[in-house]
C-alpha cells in the first residue's frame, strides 16, 4: 500500500504487527493472541492529514500508540524522515523507530506526539495550565523561566485561549470540555512537532465545541505544516479533518482512499456497511440497513482467512479457503483488501 | 410517521427544577411544557448541560437529593405524578413510565443473571402471577429487542455493549409501560451496533403503541426516530416542531447553528459553523433570552426580556426573531461570518 510522493514520506509504516498475549495464568506461556494490528501499511506524507476510523477494538488506537512508541511493534517497521532543520542534525535522514533509544528518544519525542481523547483524564487535576503546557519544555530543556512563560502563553493563543493571562493559572476544573481539549492541544504543538497522533479529539466533546476543535486543528495543520493520523469512530468527522481514510477491520487495514472517493465509492463490503449505518440529519431520506451479517469478534487466533469473511454478505469460496486478501490499488490511489471487490 | 391520538398519554405543564449548590441555586429546568401523544416519539436535542437529562429525571421523580422542583406539572394518563407520595409513585415508575439510561453497564447486577433480573422485575411489579409466567414474558421481551432467549441466563459480563443496551431496553418494556424514556441509549455504541438498536426499539415502541422521549446530542440518530423534535439551551425549550418541519426550516437561530455545525457524510460538504462562545453558567444566567450573546440577531429586547412562542403551523420557537423560510441555515452562516 502506498500513499502521497513515494521517496520523502513523512511516515512510512510497512507490515505493522500487534500482538497481545491472552493470559494463560501463572508460570505458563500465553498459548492464544489477539492479533491487535496485523500486518498494517501506509505512508503519510509531510503535512497530511490521515484518517484512520473503524468501530471499537479494530486496532486503530493501537497504531496510533505504536506510531508514538508507547508500544513496541511485534513485527514490522515504521520509518520516520523528518525535515532536517527541525531535528538540529539528530534524527537525520531515515530512522527506523524501533532504533530510536535514550537521547534520540528525546528529539523523536520533540517531533512525535499524541492527543488523547478524554481531556476530563489526560490532564493533572491539581497542576494549573501553564504547568501542563510547559512540561514538555522542561522536560525537552528549552529555554528559561521567561522563554517558557513566553511560548506558553503565544500557544495558547494560537489555540484560541485569549488572552492568555486569564487562562494560565486556572486549573482543568475550570475549563469547559471545549476549553480542556485546547490546553491539550497546545501541551502537544508547544514544542514544534511535525507529527501528531489525534485519538478521537473530538469525541467527548459538544457539537458546537467540536466544530470549534476541529477547525483549530485544520488551522495548526496549515499554518504549521503539521501532519497528523487522526483516529475516530466517526466518518462524518474524518471528512471534515482527512485528506485521506483508511478504514480498519479487526486489525486489518480493508480500505484506503482519498476522503472523497472513500465515501461516493466505496468498494469494500465493511465499508459500505460502516458508512450506510450512519445516521442522516435528513428526516426525508431513508436509509436501508447495512449489509452486514452477526457481530463483531475478537480476533484471537484468528484463521488465515479473510477476517471479513463470517461477517460478509458476499462471501465465496475463495474467500474461506484463501488467506487474507492482499491490499489492492483498483483506482488511483483507491487501495481494498477484497477478493470481491 | 405513527398516528397519533387527540388524548395525550403524557402532558408536561410550565415544569422548573433547581439543583441548590454552594453558588445558590442552579435553575437546571424552567418552564418547559410539552405533549406526547399515545405511539408518538418526541425527540429531546442539547449540548451537555441543556437540562434533557434532568427533564427525564424530573418524569421519573429520579431526583438527586439537592434537586428541586419549584413549579410544574407531569401528568400522565391524567394522573400528576408529581403529587403522588414517593409510596404512590413506586407504582407508576416502571409500571406505567420506564426509562432506558445511557449506561448500560450500570443499570444491570454483575451477580445476577440477565433473565433472572427481567423476572424479577415482572414479578416485583406484579405484572405476571407465577415465575413460569415471568419467564415466558421475559423470553418474549428478548425475542422483540433481538436477543435469543437462551442467553437469559447468562451474566452481564459476557454479553457485549450492544447485547447489554438491549437487554436494559427488555427490562424497560417488561412492565408494559405507556411512555419509555430513552437517555442516549446508542451513544456508547458502534455505528453498525446502533443502527439495529435504533430499527429494533423504533419497531417496539410502534408495535406496543408507546410514547416515546428519546434524549440525544445526535442530531442524525434524533431525525432518524422521531415525530417531533424538542431543543433545549440552558434549560429551556426554545423550539418544538415536526422532525421533519424542524429540520427543513428551523424557527430558532440556536436550532439552525446546532444543524449547522452538525457534520455529515452524505451530500455536498459544507461548512460546519462554529458557534461562537460558551453556554451559560445556570447559577447566574444572562437576562432575557439565555442565547442572546451569542445570538447573531440579538437586540434591545433580546436582552430584556424571555421572548415569547413565536407560532409557525405546529411549530414553535421561544424567540424574537423567529427565522422564516428555507435559507436560514445560509443565511445563520453569513451572520455568522460578519460577526465571526
Amino acid at each position: 500500500m502506498s500513499g502521497p510522493a513515494g521517496g520523502d514520506a513523512l511516515v512510512t509504516v510497512d507490515g505493522l504487527t500487534k500482538r497481545f498475549p491472552i493470559a494463560a495464568g501463572m508460570f505458563r506461556k500465553p498459548t492464544s493472541f489477539i492479533h491487535a494490528v496485523d500486518d498494517v501499511s501506509f505512508r503519510l506524507g509531510s503535512g497530511e492529514s490521515l484518517g484512520l476510523v473503524g468501530e471499537s477494538g479494530c486496532g486503530k488506537t493501537t497504531v496510533g500508540k505504536l506510531l508514538v512508541k508507547l508500544q513496541e511493534p511485534t513485527e514490522g517497521s515504521i520509518t520516520y524522515r523528518f525535515p532536517a532543520p527541525s531535528t538540529g542534525g539528530h534524527l537525520a535522514g531515515s530512522v527506523d523507530a524501533a532504533n530510536i533509544k535514550g537521547r534520540q528518544l528525546r528529539v523523536f519525542r520533540r517531533q512525535v506526539q499524541m492527543i488523547f481523547q478524554d481531556p476530563y483524564e489526560s490532564m493533572n487535576p491539581r497542576r494549573a495550565v501553564y504547568d501542563t503546557i510547559a512540561e514538555p519544555l522542561l522536560v525537552q530543556g528549552i529555554g528559561d523561566v521567561q522563554d517558557r512563560l513566553d511560548r506558553v502563553s503565544e500557544i495558547l493563543n494560537l489555540v484560541g485561549l485569549t488572552p492568555a493571562g486569564a487562562f494560565l493559572f486556572r486549573r482543568p476544573h475550570e475549563l469547559s470540555g471545549g476549553q480542556r481539549q485546547r490546553v491539550a492541544i497546545a501541551r502537544a504543538l508547544v514544542i514544534g512537532p511535525s507529527f501528531v497522533v489525534a485519538d478521537e479529539p473530538t469525541s467527548m466533546l459538544d457539537v458546537s465545541s467540536r466544530t470549534g476543535i476541529m477547525s483549530l486543528m485544520q488551522e495548526l495543520a496549515d499554518r504549521l505544516g503539521i501532519a497528523y493520523l487522526y483516529i475516530t469512530h466517526d466518518l462524518a468527522v474524518a471528512r471534515y479533518m482527512c485528506h485521506r481514510i483508511a478504514v480498519m477491520y479487526l486489525g486489518k487495514i480493508v480500505e484506503m482512499a482519498e476522503t472523497e472517493e472513500l465515501l461516493r465509492n466505496p468498494l469494500h463490503p465493511y465499508t459500505r456497511a460502516l458508512l450506510s449505518a450512519v445516521p442522516s440529519p435528513d428526516p426525508m431520506r431513508r436509509r436501508d440497513p447495512p449489509d452486514i451479517l452477526g457481530d463483531l469478534s475478537l480476533p484471537v487466533d484468528p484463521p488465515p482467512r479473510c477476517r471479513f469473511y463470517e461477517r460478509c454478505p458476499m462471501a465465496t469460496d475463495r474467500c474461506a479457503a484463501d488467506v487474507h486478501p492482499p491490499s489492492e490499488e483498483k483506482a488511483p490511489g483507491h487501495w481494498v483488501a477484497c477478493y470481491e471487490a | 410517521m405513527t398516528t397519533v391520538d387527540n388524548q395525550p398519554v403524557l402532558r408536561v405543564v410550565d415544569l422548573s427544577l433547581d439543583y441548590l449548590t454552594r453558588q445558590g441555586p442552579v435553575q437546571a429546568v424552567q418552564s418547559v411544557s410539552f405533549e406526547l401523544g399515545r405511539g408518538q416519539s418526541l425527540g429531546l436535542v442539547g449540548e451537555s448541560g441543556c437540562g434533557k437529562t434532568s427533564i427525564a429525571n424530573c418524569l421519573m421523580r429520579l431526583l438527586p437529593d439537592n434537586g428541586q422542583l419549584t413549579a410544574g406539572q407531569v401528568v400522565l394518563e391524567g394522573q400528576d405524578l408529581l403529587l403522588l407520595s414517593d409510596e404512590e409513585m413506586r407504582h407508576f415508575r416502571w409500571r406505567r413510565m420506564a426509562m432506558v439510561f445511557q449506561a448500560a453497564m450500570n443499570a444491570l447486577d454483575p451477580v445476577y443473571r440477565v433473565g433472572q433480573q427481567i423476572v424479577e422485575a415482572i414479578e416485583a411489579h406484579g405484572v405476571e402471577e407465577t415465575v413460569a409466567d415471568a419467564r415466558e414474558r421475559s423470553a418474549r421481551l428478548f425475542r422483540m429487542v433481538g436477543l435469543d432467549p437462551q442467553l437469559m441466563d447468562r451474566y452481564p459480563h459476557e454479553f457485549s455493549g450492544g447485547m447489554r443496551q438491549r437487554a436494559v431496553i427488555a427490562m424497560a418494556l417488561a412492565c408494559d409501560p405507556a411512555v419509555i424514556i430513552a437517555d442516549e441509549p446508542t451513544t456508547a455504541l458502534d455505528v453498525i451496533v446502533q443502527d439495529r438498536i435504533l430499527r429494533e426499539l423504533k419497531a417496539v415502541q410502534q408495535e406496543l403503541r408507546m410514547g416515546m422521549i428519546y434524549i440525544s446530542h445526535d442530531i442524525g440518530v434524533v431525525a432518524e426516530v422521531t415525530d417531533r423534535i424538542g431543543v433545549m439551551y440552558a434549560g429551556r425549550l426554545v423550539e418544538l416542531g415536526d422532525t421533519a418541519d424542524v429540520f427543513r426550516a428551523p424557527m430558532h437561530p440556536y436550532t439552525a447553528a446546532l444543524m449547522s455545525s452538525f457534520p455529515s457524510i452524505s451530500g455536498e460538504k459544507h461548512e460546519l459553523e462554529t458557534l461562537p462562545g460558551e453556554p451559560p453558567n445556570l447559577a447566574n444566567p444572562p437576562a432575557g433570552c439565555p442565547f442572546h450573546p451569542r445570538c447573531a440577531y440579538a437586540t434591545e429586547e433580546c436582552r430584556q426580556e424571555f421572548p415569547p412562542q413565536a407560532q409557525r403551523g405546529s411549530q414553535w420557537a421561544a424567540c424574537w426573531h423567529p427565522m422564516d423560510g428555507a435559507d436560514v441555515v445560509m443565511d445563520m452562516q453569513d451572520k455568522l461570518d460578519i460577526i465571526g
